[in-house]
Protein backbone atom coordinates (compact mmCIF):
# COMPACT_ATOMS: atom_id res chain seq x y z
CA UNK A 1 0.00 0.00 0.00
CA UNK A 2 1.64 3.21 -1.23
CA UNK A 3 0.63 6.27 0.85
CA UNK A 4 1.21 9.93 -0.05
CA UNK A 5 2.76 10.86 3.30
CA UNK A 6 5.41 9.12 5.37
CA UNK A 7 3.72 10.39 8.55
CA UNK A 8 0.53 8.59 7.64
CA UNK A 9 2.52 5.50 6.74
CA UNK A 10 4.14 5.58 10.18
CA UNK A 11 0.77 6.00 11.94
CA UNK A 12 -0.80 3.20 9.92
CA UNK A 13 2.08 0.87 10.70
CA UNK A 14 1.74 1.60 14.41
CA UNK A 15 -2.03 1.10 14.46
CA UNK A 16 -1.65 -2.16 12.54
CA UNK A 17 0.42 -3.60 15.41
CA UNK A 18 -2.74 -3.76 17.54
CA UNK A 19 -4.50 -7.13 17.77
CA UNK A 20 -7.37 -7.54 15.28
CA UNK A 21 -6.36 -4.50 13.19
CA UNK A 22 -5.17 -4.96 9.62
CA UNK A 23 -3.62 -2.37 7.34
CA UNK A 24 -6.92 -1.29 5.79
CA UNK A 25 -8.61 -0.71 9.13
CA UNK A 26 -5.47 1.04 10.33
CA UNK A 27 -5.66 3.44 7.40
CA UNK A 28 -9.32 4.15 8.11
CA UNK A 29 -8.53 4.93 11.75
CA UNK A 30 -5.58 7.13 10.81
CA UNK A 31 -7.69 9.13 8.36
CA UNK A 32 -10.38 9.50 11.01
CA UNK A 33 -7.85 10.92 13.47
CA UNK A 34 -6.64 13.31 10.78
CA UNK A 35 -10.11 14.80 10.56
CA UNK A 36 -10.27 15.56 14.29
CA UNK A 37 -9.05 18.65 16.16
CA UNK A 38 -5.41 18.67 17.16
CA UNK A 39 -6.08 18.79 20.91
CA UNK A 40 -8.60 15.98 20.66
CA UNK A 41 -5.97 13.79 19.06
CA UNK A 42 -3.43 14.84 21.64
CA UNK A 43 -5.74 13.85 24.46
CA UNK A 44 -6.40 10.56 22.68
CA UNK A 45 -2.72 9.71 22.23
CA UNK A 46 -1.79 11.03 25.66
CA UNK A 47 -4.18 8.66 27.37
CA UNK A 48 -2.16 5.66 26.17
CA UNK A 49 1.14 7.14 27.27
CA UNK A 50 -0.39 7.94 30.63
CA UNK A 51 -1.81 4.46 30.98
CA UNK A 52 1.48 2.79 30.16
CA UNK A 53 3.52 5.05 32.45
CA UNK A 54 1.28 5.31 35.47
CA UNK A 55 -0.28 1.90 35.86
CA UNK A 56 1.45 -0.52 38.15
CA UNK A 57 0.79 -3.95 39.55
CA UNK A 58 -0.58 -4.21 43.08
CA UNK A 59 2.19 -5.35 45.43
CA UNK A 60 -0.22 -7.54 47.32
CA UNK A 61 -2.40 -9.22 44.69
CA UNK A 62 -0.62 -8.42 41.37
CA UNK A 63 -3.79 -6.96 39.89
CA UNK A 64 -3.55 -3.85 37.73
CA UNK A 65 -3.64 -0.79 39.95
CA UNK A 66 -3.18 2.98 40.08
CA UNK A 67 -1.29 2.82 43.34
CA UNK A 68 1.17 0.51 45.02
CA UNK A 69 -1.76 -1.28 46.62
CA UNK A 70 -4.90 -1.68 44.52
CA UNK A 71 -8.30 -0.34 45.51
CA UNK A 72 -9.64 -3.79 46.38
CA UNK A 73 -6.77 -4.70 48.68
CA UNK A 74 -6.98 -1.21 50.22
CA UNK A 75 -10.70 -1.39 50.90
CA UNK A 76 -11.22 -1.78 54.70
CA UNK A 77 -14.55 -3.51 54.12
CA UNK A 78 -12.93 -6.47 52.29
CA UNK A 79 -11.97 -9.56 54.20
CA UNK A 80 -8.18 -9.79 53.84
CA UNK A 81 -8.11 -13.33 55.20
CA UNK A 82 -10.20 -14.70 52.36
CA UNK A 83 -8.32 -14.96 49.03
CA UNK A 84 -9.65 -15.83 45.59
CA UNK A 85 -6.93 -17.09 43.22
CA UNK A 86 -7.47 -16.21 39.53
CA UNK A 87 -5.56 -16.44 36.29
CA UNK A 88 -5.58 -12.80 35.15
CA UNK A 89 -7.24 -9.42 35.74
CA UNK A 90 -10.16 -10.19 33.42
CA UNK A 91 -11.24 -12.85 35.91
CA UNK A 92 -11.10 -10.26 38.69
CA UNK A 93 -13.50 -8.05 36.72
CA UNK A 94 -15.81 -11.00 36.05
CA UNK A 95 -15.97 -12.02 39.71
CA UNK A 96 -16.31 -8.41 40.90
CA UNK A 97 -19.36 -8.08 38.65
CA UNK A 98 -21.06 -10.95 40.50
CA UNK A 99 -21.01 -8.88 43.76
CA UNK A 100 -20.80 -12.18 45.63
CA UNK A 101 -17.20 -12.05 46.77
CA UNK A 102 -15.95 -9.83 49.56
CA UNK A 103 -12.46 -11.10 50.10
CA UNK A 104 -9.38 -10.07 48.13
CA UNK A 105 -7.79 -11.54 45.00
CA UNK A 106 -4.51 -13.07 44.00
CA UNK A 107 -3.68 -12.84 40.29
CA UNK A 108 -1.36 -15.64 39.12
CA UNK A 109 -0.69 -14.14 35.70
CA UNK A 110 -1.39 -17.39 33.83
CA UNK A 111 -1.62 -21.14 34.37
CA UNK A 112 1.06 -23.81 34.31
CA UNK A 113 1.63 -24.98 30.74
CA UNK A 114 5.06 -26.32 29.78
CA UNK A 115 3.97 -26.41 26.11
CA UNK A 116 3.81 -22.60 26.24
CA UNK A 117 6.95 -22.47 28.32
CA UNK A 118 5.13 -21.48 31.53
CA UNK A 119 6.28 -23.21 34.69
CA UNK A 120 5.34 -22.54 38.34
CA UNK A 121 8.26 -20.11 38.75
CA UNK A 122 6.86 -17.88 35.96
CA UNK A 123 3.68 -17.29 37.95
CA UNK A 124 2.95 -15.27 41.11
CA UNK A 125 2.86 -18.37 43.32
CA UNK A 126 5.66 -17.76 45.82
CA UNK A 127 4.09 -14.51 47.03
CA UNK A 128 0.83 -16.38 47.70
CA UNK A 129 2.63 -19.08 49.69
CA UNK A 130 4.46 -16.34 51.62
CA UNK A 131 1.17 -14.69 52.56
CA UNK A 132 -0.19 -17.99 53.83
CA UNK A 133 3.05 -18.72 55.70
CA UNK A 134 2.76 -15.41 57.56
CA UNK A 135 -0.66 -16.53 58.76
CA UNK A 136 -2.44 -13.74 56.92
CA UNK A 137 -4.95 -16.11 55.32
CA UNK A 138 -7.83 -18.26 56.59
CA UNK A 139 -9.42 -19.43 53.39
CA UNK A 140 -8.47 -19.77 49.73
CA UNK A 141 -10.85 -20.37 46.83
CA UNK A 142 -9.25 -21.47 43.57
CA UNK A 143 -11.10 -19.92 40.61
CA UNK A 144 -9.11 -21.10 37.59
CA UNK A 145 -10.36 -22.36 34.21
CA UNK A 146 -12.01 -25.76 34.36
CA UNK A 147 -9.58 -27.20 31.81
CA UNK A 148 -7.05 -29.96 32.39
CA UNK A 149 -4.28 -27.32 32.70
CA UNK A 150 -6.40 -25.30 35.15
CA UNK A 151 -7.02 -28.40 37.25
CA UNK A 152 -3.33 -29.25 37.24
CA UNK A 153 -2.44 -25.74 38.39
CA UNK A 154 -5.04 -26.11 41.16
CA UNK A 155 -3.37 -29.37 42.15
CA UNK A 156 0.07 -27.73 42.25
CA UNK A 157 -1.25 -24.90 44.45
CA UNK A 158 -2.99 -27.39 46.70
CA UNK A 159 0.26 -29.34 47.13
CA UNK A 160 2.12 -26.17 48.08
CA UNK A 161 -0.57 -24.97 50.49
CA UNK A 162 -1.99 -28.11 52.12
CA UNK A 163 0.56 -28.18 54.98
CA UNK A 164 -0.83 -24.91 56.33
CA UNK A 165 -3.92 -24.88 58.45
CA UNK A 166 -6.29 -23.11 56.05
CA UNK A 167 -9.37 -24.16 54.16
CA UNK A 168 -8.89 -24.57 50.39
CA UNK A 169 -11.79 -24.90 47.96
CA UNK A 170 -12.43 -24.62 44.21
CA UNK A 171 -15.37 -22.98 42.48
CA UNK A 172 -18.25 -25.42 41.82
CA UNK A 173 -18.67 -27.13 38.45
CA UNK A 174 -22.13 -27.98 37.19
CA UNK A 175 -25.29 -26.89 35.47
CA UNK A 176 -25.47 -23.17 34.73
CA UNK A 177 -28.15 -21.21 36.59
CA UNK A 178 -31.35 -20.79 34.57
CA UNK A 179 -30.45 -23.55 32.07
CA UNK A 180 -32.72 -26.32 30.87
CA UNK A 181 -31.25 -29.70 31.71
CA UNK A 182 -31.88 -31.07 28.22
CA UNK A 183 -29.57 -28.46 26.69
CA UNK A 184 -26.74 -29.03 29.15
CA UNK A 185 -23.79 -30.90 27.68
CA UNK A 186 -23.40 -34.49 28.89
CA UNK A 187 -20.08 -34.02 30.64
CA UNK A 188 -21.20 -31.06 32.72
CA UNK A 189 -24.48 -32.77 33.61
CA UNK A 190 -22.61 -35.96 34.54
CA UNK A 191 -20.22 -33.98 36.77
CA UNK A 192 -23.07 -32.16 38.48
CA UNK A 193 -24.70 -35.46 39.37
CA UNK A 194 -21.44 -36.84 40.74
CA UNK A 195 -20.84 -33.61 42.71
CA UNK A 196 -24.43 -33.13 43.87
CA UNK A 197 -25.01 -30.88 46.89
CA UNK A 198 -27.32 -31.30 49.89
CA UNK A 199 -30.65 -29.58 49.27
CA UNK A 200 -30.35 -27.32 52.33
CA UNK A 201 -27.20 -25.79 50.81
CA UNK A 202 -28.77 -25.19 47.42
CA UNK A 203 -30.56 -21.94 48.27
CA UNK A 204 -28.71 -19.06 46.67
CA UNK A 205 -27.87 -16.40 49.19
CA UNK A 206 -28.33 -13.10 47.51
CA UNK B 1 -31.61 -46.32 7.82
CA UNK B 2 -30.40 -46.35 4.21
CA UNK B 3 -29.08 -44.09 1.47
CA UNK B 4 -31.65 -43.70 -1.29
CA UNK B 5 -29.86 -41.42 -3.65
CA UNK B 6 -26.55 -39.65 -4.00
CA UNK B 7 -25.38 -36.92 -6.35
CA UNK B 8 -21.79 -35.93 -6.83
CA UNK B 9 -20.40 -32.76 -8.39
CA UNK B 10 -16.65 -32.37 -8.96
CA UNK B 11 -15.92 -35.06 -6.36
CA UNK B 12 -12.63 -36.83 -7.12
CA UNK B 13 -12.91 -38.16 -10.70
CA UNK B 14 -16.64 -37.46 -11.03
CA UNK B 15 -17.66 -34.28 -12.80
CA UNK B 16 -21.35 -34.86 -12.33
CA UNK B 17 -23.18 -38.06 -11.43
CA UNK B 18 -26.29 -39.35 -9.73
CA UNK B 19 -27.18 -42.79 -8.40
CA UNK B 20 -30.39 -44.29 -7.01
CA UNK B 21 -29.64 -47.11 -4.61
CA UNK B 22 -31.37 -50.26 -3.46
CA UNK B 23 -32.19 -50.65 0.19
CA UNK B 24 -30.29 -53.95 0.22
CA UNK B 25 -27.21 -54.80 -1.80
CA UNK B 26 -25.62 -52.41 -4.30
CA UNK B 27 -22.63 -53.35 -6.35
CA UNK B 28 -20.26 -51.12 -8.35
CA UNK B 29 -18.30 -52.85 -11.08
CA UNK B 30 -15.87 -51.51 -13.63
CA UNK B 31 -12.21 -51.40 -14.57
CA UNK B 32 -9.38 -50.02 -12.47
CA UNK B 33 -9.46 -46.29 -12.01
CA UNK B 34 -13.06 -45.63 -13.08
CA UNK B 35 -14.07 -44.43 -9.61
CA UNK B 36 -15.68 -47.35 -7.75
CA UNK B 37 -13.84 -46.65 -4.52
CA UNK B 38 -14.38 -42.90 -4.96
CA UNK B 39 -18.09 -43.53 -4.94
CA UNK B 40 -17.78 -45.50 -1.68
CA UNK B 41 -15.69 -42.67 -0.31
CA UNK B 42 -18.42 -40.17 -1.20
CA UNK B 43 -20.83 -42.21 0.94
CA UNK B 44 -18.26 -42.32 3.72
CA UNK B 45 -17.86 -38.56 3.43
CA UNK B 46 -21.58 -38.00 3.95
CA UNK B 47 -21.44 -40.27 6.98
CA UNK B 48 -18.29 -38.98 8.73
CA UNK B 49 -17.77 -35.51 7.20
CA UNK B 50 -14.42 -36.67 5.86
CA UNK B 51 -12.78 -38.96 3.38
CA UNK B 52 -11.64 -42.43 4.41
CA UNK B 53 -8.39 -41.90 2.50
CA UNK B 54 -7.45 -38.18 2.30
CA UNK B 55 -7.57 -36.21 5.48
CA UNK B 56 -7.21 -32.95 3.56
CA UNK B 57 -10.55 -31.86 2.12
CA UNK B 58 -9.35 -30.12 -1.01
CA UNK B 59 -7.59 -33.28 -2.20
CA UNK B 60 -11.08 -34.67 -2.88
CA UNK B 61 -11.88 -31.91 -5.37
CA UNK B 62 -11.69 -32.92 -9.03
CA UNK B 63 -8.53 -31.71 -10.74
CA UNK B 64 -9.05 -28.31 -12.30
CA UNK B 65 -12.11 -27.29 -10.24
CA UNK B 66 -12.14 -25.40 -6.98
CA UNK B 67 -15.03 -26.99 -5.10
CA UNK B 68 -17.12 -30.14 -4.82
CA UNK B 69 -20.69 -30.82 -3.76
CA UNK B 70 -22.15 -34.05 -2.41
CA UNK B 71 -25.79 -34.56 -1.70
CA UNK B 72 -27.36 -37.67 -0.21
CA UNK B 73 -30.99 -38.56 0.49
CA UNK B 74 -31.13 -40.85 3.51
CA UNK B 75 -34.26 -42.59 4.69
CA UNK B 76 -34.56 -43.05 8.43
CA UNK B 77 -37.69 -44.76 9.75
CA UNK B 78 -39.57 -43.76 6.59
CA UNK B 79 -38.56 -40.13 7.04
CA UNK B 80 -36.43 -38.66 4.27
CA UNK B 81 -33.45 -36.48 5.20
CA UNK B 82 -31.27 -34.63 2.74
CA UNK B 83 -27.64 -34.13 3.60
CA UNK B 84 -25.75 -31.51 1.63
CA UNK B 85 -22.03 -31.06 1.76
CA UNK B 86 -19.73 -28.71 -0.07
CA UNK B 87 -16.04 -28.01 0.26
CA UNK B 88 -13.90 -25.62 -1.67
CA UNK B 89 -10.24 -24.68 -1.80
CA UNK B 90 -10.57 -21.41 0.07
CA UNK B 91 -13.59 -21.82 2.31
CA UNK B 92 -14.47 -24.11 5.17
CA UNK B 93 -16.67 -27.06 4.36
CA UNK B 94 -20.39 -26.76 4.83
CA UNK B 95 -22.72 -29.53 6.02
CA UNK B 96 -26.47 -29.10 5.93
CA UNK B 97 -29.31 -31.36 6.98
CA UNK B 98 -32.59 -30.52 5.25
CA UNK B 99 -31.13 -27.18 4.14
CA UNK B 100 -30.18 -26.16 7.68
CA UNK B 101 -26.49 -25.83 8.38
CA UNK B 102 -24.99 -27.65 11.38
CA UNK B 103 -23.27 -25.40 13.86
CA UNK B 104 -20.84 -28.21 14.67
CA UNK B 105 -19.88 -31.18 12.50
CA UNK B 106 -19.96 -33.40 15.58
CA UNK B 107 -23.74 -32.99 15.56
CA UNK B 108 -23.82 -34.83 12.25
CA UNK B 109 -21.32 -37.62 12.88
CA UNK B 110 -23.18 -40.64 14.18
CA UNK B 111 -26.58 -39.83 12.65
CA UNK B 112 -25.89 -41.92 9.54
CA UNK B 113 -23.09 -44.23 10.65
CA UNK B 114 -21.16 -46.48 8.30
CA UNK B 115 -18.42 -49.10 8.49
CA UNK B 116 -15.79 -49.43 5.76
CA UNK B 117 -13.84 -52.57 4.97
CA UNK B 118 -11.03 -51.68 2.60
CA UNK B 119 -7.71 -53.22 1.48
CA UNK B 120 -6.00 -50.36 3.34
CA UNK B 121 -7.20 -51.81 6.63
CA UNK B 122 -4.34 -54.29 6.67
CA UNK B 123 -2.28 -51.38 8.02
CA UNK B 124 -3.87 -52.36 11.35
CA UNK B 125 -1.70 -55.47 11.16
CA UNK B 126 1.47 -54.04 9.67
CA UNK B 127 1.77 -50.56 11.14
CA UNK B 128 2.75 -49.63 14.66
CA UNK B 129 0.58 -49.83 17.74
CA UNK B 130 -0.79 -46.33 17.11
CA UNK B 131 -3.07 -47.62 14.30
CA UNK B 132 -4.54 -50.30 16.59
CA UNK B 133 -5.09 -47.89 19.47
CA UNK B 134 -6.77 -45.51 17.04
CA UNK B 135 -9.16 -48.26 15.93
CA UNK B 136 -9.98 -49.14 19.54
CA UNK B 137 -10.39 -45.49 20.56
CA UNK B 138 -12.59 -44.57 17.62
CA UNK B 139 -14.97 -47.49 18.27
CA UNK B 140 -15.26 -46.78 22.01
CA UNK B 141 -15.60 -43.00 21.65
CA UNK B 142 -18.47 -43.50 19.23
CA UNK B 143 -20.74 -44.45 22.11
CA UNK B 144 -18.90 -43.15 25.15
CA UNK B 145 -18.44 -39.37 25.31
CA UNK B 146 -16.71 -39.56 28.68
CA UNK B 147 -14.10 -41.88 27.17
CA UNK B 148 -13.40 -39.33 24.46
CA UNK B 149 -13.06 -36.59 27.08
CA UNK B 150 -10.67 -38.76 29.11
CA UNK B 151 -8.65 -39.44 25.99
CA UNK B 152 -8.40 -35.75 25.05
CA UNK B 153 -7.35 -34.78 28.58
CA UNK B 154 -4.85 -37.63 28.80
CA UNK B 155 -3.23 -36.58 25.54
CA UNK B 156 -3.08 -32.94 26.62
CA UNK B 157 -1.44 -33.87 29.92
CA UNK B 158 0.97 -36.13 28.05
CA UNK B 159 1.90 -33.30 25.70
CA UNK B 160 2.52 -30.98 28.68
CA UNK B 161 4.60 -33.55 30.54
CA UNK B 162 6.67 -34.31 27.43
CA UNK B 163 7.22 -30.59 26.82
CA UNK B 164 8.41 -30.25 30.41
CA UNK B 165 10.83 -33.19 30.05
CA UNK B 166 12.20 -31.53 26.92
CA UNK B 167 12.57 -28.20 28.78
CA UNK B 168 14.52 -29.99 31.53
CA UNK B 169 16.89 -31.46 28.99
CA UNK B 170 17.42 -28.16 27.21
CA UNK B 171 17.89 -26.03 30.32
CA UNK B 172 19.77 -28.66 32.30
CA UNK B 173 17.49 -28.01 35.28
CA UNK B 174 15.33 -30.74 36.75
CA UNK B 175 12.41 -30.04 39.05
CA UNK B 176 10.73 -33.20 40.28
CA UNK B 177 7.73 -31.50 41.87
CA UNK B 178 6.65 -29.74 38.69
CA UNK B 179 6.99 -33.03 36.80
CA UNK B 180 4.92 -34.96 39.33
CA UNK B 181 1.88 -32.69 39.10
CA UNK B 182 1.30 -33.95 35.55
CA UNK B 183 1.07 -37.52 36.84
CA UNK B 184 -2.28 -36.69 38.40
CA UNK B 185 -4.22 -35.97 35.18
CA UNK B 186 -2.41 -38.87 33.49
CA UNK B 187 -3.46 -41.28 36.24
CA UNK B 188 -7.02 -39.97 36.61
CA UNK B 189 -7.74 -40.21 32.90
CA UNK B 190 -5.43 -43.14 32.12
CA UNK B 191 -7.06 -45.44 34.71
CA UNK B 192 -10.50 -44.74 33.24
CA UNK B 193 -9.26 -45.35 29.70
CA UNK B 194 -7.63 -48.64 30.70
CA UNK B 195 -10.78 -49.87 32.45
CA UNK B 196 -13.01 -48.89 29.51
CA UNK B 197 -10.71 -50.55 26.99
CA UNK B 198 -10.68 -53.74 29.04
CA UNK B 199 -14.46 -53.76 29.49
CA UNK B 200 -15.05 -53.07 25.82
CA UNK B 201 -12.71 -55.84 24.65
CA UNK B 202 -14.47 -58.32 26.92
CA UNK B 203 -17.60 -57.77 24.82
CA UNK B 204 -15.85 -57.20 21.50
CA UNK B 205 -13.57 -60.25 21.36
CA UNK B 206 -16.30 -62.97 21.42
CA UNK B 207 -18.20 -61.15 18.65
CA UNK B 208 -15.02 -60.89 16.62
CA UNK B 209 -14.27 -64.59 17.15
CA UNK B 210 -17.79 -65.52 16.10
CA UNK B 211 -17.40 -63.70 12.79
CA UNK B 212 -13.95 -65.06 12.11
CA UNK B 213 -15.28 -68.57 12.66
CA UNK B 214 -18.12 -68.00 10.18
CA UNK B 215 -15.81 -66.60 7.48
CA UNK B 216 -13.02 -69.14 7.87
CA UNK B 217 -15.25 -72.15 8.52
CA UNK B 218 -13.82 -72.52 12.01
CA UNK B 219 -10.39 -73.62 10.85
CA UNK B 220 -8.15 -71.49 13.07
CA UNK B 221 -8.60 -70.14 16.61
CA UNK B 222 -7.95 -66.39 16.80
CA UNK B 223 -7.47 -63.94 19.64
CA UNK B 224 -6.89 -60.28 20.40
CA UNK B 225 -4.61 -59.79 23.40
CA UNK B 226 -4.78 -56.45 25.16
CA UNK B 227 -1.23 -55.53 26.05
CA UNK B 228 -0.82 -52.78 28.61
CA UNK B 229 1.63 -51.91 31.33
CA UNK B 230 -1.42 -51.47 33.52
CA UNK B 231 -2.14 -55.20 33.33
CA UNK B 232 0.65 -55.74 35.88
CA UNK B 233 1.08 -52.43 37.69
CA UNK B 234 -0.88 -49.32 38.52
CA UNK B 235 -0.12 -46.29 36.38
CA UNK B 236 1.20 -44.59 39.52
CA UNK B 237 3.83 -47.30 39.97
CA UNK B 238 4.70 -47.29 36.29
CA UNK B 239 5.23 -43.52 36.21
CA UNK B 240 7.32 -43.66 39.39
CA UNK B 241 9.48 -46.46 37.99
CA UNK B 242 10.19 -44.80 34.66
CA UNK B 243 11.19 -41.31 35.82
CA UNK B 244 14.85 -41.86 34.91
CA UNK B 245 13.96 -43.44 31.57
CA UNK B 246 11.57 -40.55 30.88
CA UNK B 247 14.30 -38.01 31.59
CA UNK B 248 16.68 -39.75 29.20
CA UNK B 249 14.11 -40.18 26.46
CA UNK B 250 12.69 -36.65 27.02
CA UNK B 251 9.19 -38.08 26.84
CA UNK B 252 6.84 -40.19 28.93
CA UNK B 253 7.73 -43.83 28.31
CA UNK B 254 4.93 -45.58 30.19
CA UNK B 255 1.17 -45.25 30.18
CA UNK B 256 -1.87 -46.15 28.15
CA UNK B 257 -0.41 -44.38 25.10
CA UNK B 258 1.88 -47.42 24.84
CA UNK B 259 -0.94 -50.00 24.89
CA UNK B 260 -1.27 -52.41 22.01
CA UNK B 261 -3.53 -55.13 20.69
CA UNK B 262 -1.73 -58.31 19.72
CA UNK B 263 -3.40 -60.17 16.88
CA UNK B 264 -2.95 -63.91 17.18
CA UNK B 265 -3.75 -66.81 14.91
CA UNK B 266 -3.58 -70.26 16.48
CA UNK B 267 -1.54 -68.75 19.32
CA UNK B 268 1.07 -67.19 17.01
CA UNK B 269 1.43 -63.59 15.83
CA UNK B 270 -0.77 -62.98 12.80
CA UNK B 271 1.70 -60.53 11.32
CA UNK B 272 4.36 -63.18 10.76
CA UNK B 273 2.50 -66.43 10.24
CA UNK B 274 -0.82 -65.34 8.70
CA UNK B 275 -1.30 -65.65 4.93
CA UNK B 276 -2.74 -62.64 3.11
CA UNK B 277 -6.14 -64.31 3.00
CA UNK B 278 -6.03 -65.08 6.71
CA UNK B 279 -4.97 -61.54 7.53
CA UNK B 280 -7.78 -60.16 5.43
CA UNK B 281 -10.33 -62.49 7.08
CA UNK B 282 -9.05 -61.32 10.46
CA UNK B 283 -9.58 -57.66 9.60
CA UNK B 284 -13.02 -58.32 8.11
CA UNK B 285 -14.08 -60.11 11.29
CA UNK B 286 -12.89 -57.13 13.35
CA UNK B 287 -14.81 -54.68 11.20
CA UNK B 288 -17.96 -56.78 11.31
CA UNK B 289 -17.67 -56.91 15.08
CA UNK B 290 -17.38 -53.11 15.05
CA UNK B 291 -20.51 -53.05 12.89
CA UNK B 292 -22.37 -55.15 15.44
CA UNK B 293 -21.27 -52.89 18.30
CA UNK B 294 -22.61 -49.81 16.53
CA UNK B 295 -25.82 -51.63 15.63
CA UNK B 296 -26.27 -52.65 19.26
CA UNK B 297 -25.94 -49.04 20.45
CA UNK B 298 -27.81 -47.25 17.67
CA UNK B 299 -30.55 -49.89 17.42
CA UNK B 300 -30.26 -49.74 13.63
CA UNK B 301 -27.77 -50.94 11.02
CA UNK B 302 -24.93 -48.71 9.86
CA UNK B 303 -24.23 -48.69 6.11
CA UNK B 304 -21.66 -51.32 5.18
CA UNK B 305 -19.08 -50.26 2.58
CA UNK B 306 -17.06 -53.17 1.19
CA UNK B 307 -14.16 -52.10 -1.00
CA UNK B 308 -12.60 -54.86 -3.11
CA UNK B 309 -13.61 -57.42 -0.53
CA UNK B 310 -13.17 -60.54 -2.68
CA UNK B 311 -9.54 -59.90 -3.41
CA UNK B 312 -7.19 -62.46 -1.77
CA UNK B 313 -10.04 -64.57 -0.33
CA UNK B 314 -10.73 -68.12 -1.51
CA UNK B 315 -14.11 -69.27 -2.86
CA UNK B 316 -15.28 -70.81 0.38
CA UNK B 317 -14.54 -67.67 2.35
CA UNK B 318 -16.18 -65.42 -0.22
CA UNK B 319 -19.32 -67.55 -0.18
CA UNK B 320 -19.58 -67.74 3.59
CA UNK B 321 -18.90 -64.00 3.85
CA UNK B 322 -21.58 -63.08 1.31
CA UNK B 323 -23.98 -65.54 2.86
CA UNK B 324 -23.34 -63.88 6.20
CA UNK B 325 -23.79 -60.29 5.08
CA UNK B 326 -26.89 -61.00 3.05
CA UNK B 327 -28.75 -63.13 5.58
CA UNK B 328 -27.52 -61.67 8.82
CA UNK B 329 -29.53 -58.45 8.78
CA UNK B 330 -26.69 -56.22 7.76
CA UNK B 331 -28.92 -53.56 6.26
CA UNK B 332 -27.74 -51.63 3.24
CA UNK B 333 -24.49 -52.78 1.65
CA UNK B 334 -22.25 -51.34 -1.04
CA UNK B 335 -19.68 -53.57 -2.76
CA UNK B 336 -17.03 -52.75 -5.34
CA UNK B 337 -15.51 -55.29 -7.70
CA UNK B 338 -13.73 -55.23 -11.05
CA UNK B 339 -15.56 -58.22 -12.54
CA UNK B 340 -19.24 -57.99 -13.07
CA UNK B 341 -19.49 -61.68 -13.98
CA UNK B 342 -17.90 -62.85 -10.75
CA UNK B 343 -20.34 -60.80 -8.69
CA UNK B 344 -23.36 -62.09 -10.57
CA UNK B 345 -22.19 -65.68 -10.07
CA UNK B 346 -21.63 -65.29 -6.35
CA UNK B 347 -25.02 -63.77 -5.74
CA UNK B 348 -26.78 -66.17 -8.08
CA UNK B 349 -25.36 -69.06 -6.11
CA UNK B 350 -26.70 -67.71 -2.81
CA UNK B 351 -29.94 -66.49 -4.41
CA UNK B 352 -29.75 -62.88 -3.30
CA UNK B 353 -30.93 -59.95 -5.41
CA UNK B 354 -28.60 -57.10 -6.01
CA UNK B 355 -28.57 -53.83 -7.87
CA UNK B 356 -25.58 -53.60 -10.16
CA UNK B 357 -24.01 -50.37 -11.31
CA UNK B 358 -21.52 -50.43 -14.16
CA UNK B 359 -19.15 -47.58 -13.53
CA UNK B 360 -17.51 -46.54 -16.76
CA UNK B 361 -16.80 -43.51 -18.86
CA UNK B 362 -20.40 -42.40 -18.69
CA UNK B 363 -20.86 -41.81 -14.97
CA UNK B 364 -24.64 -41.72 -15.00
CA UNK B 365 -25.09 -45.30 -16.12
CA UNK B 366 -27.04 -47.55 -13.80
Amino acid sequence: MELPSKHITEAVEQLATLPGIGRKTALRLALHLLKQNKDEVERFAGSFINMRNKIQFCRSCHNISDNEICSICNNPKRNKKFICVVEDMRDVIAIENTRQFFGIYHVLGGIISPVDGIGPSDLNIDSLVEKVQKGEVNEIVLALSTTMEGDTTNYYLFKRLKEFNISISTIARGVAVGDDLEYTDELTLGKSILNRIPYENSFVKS
Amino acid sequence: MFLKKISLFNFKNYSEAQFDFSEDINCFSGNNGVGKTNLLDAIHYLSFCKSYFNSTDYLNIRHGSDFFILQGDFVNESKEETIYCSASINQRKIFKKNKKEYSRLSEHIGLFPSVVISPEDTNLIHEGSRARRKFLDSVISQFNKTYLENLINYNKALEQRDALLKNFAESGKFDLSSLLIWNKPLIENGDEIYQKRKEFLKIFIPVFQKYFKIISGGAEPVSLDYQSGLNQNSLQTLLDETIIADRNAQRTTSGIHKDDLIFKLGGHPLKTIGSQGQQKSFIIAMKLAQFECIKEIKKFCPILLLDDIFDKLDHNRINSLMNLVSTHHFGQIFITNTEEKKIREIFKKIKIDLKLFKIGENKNET
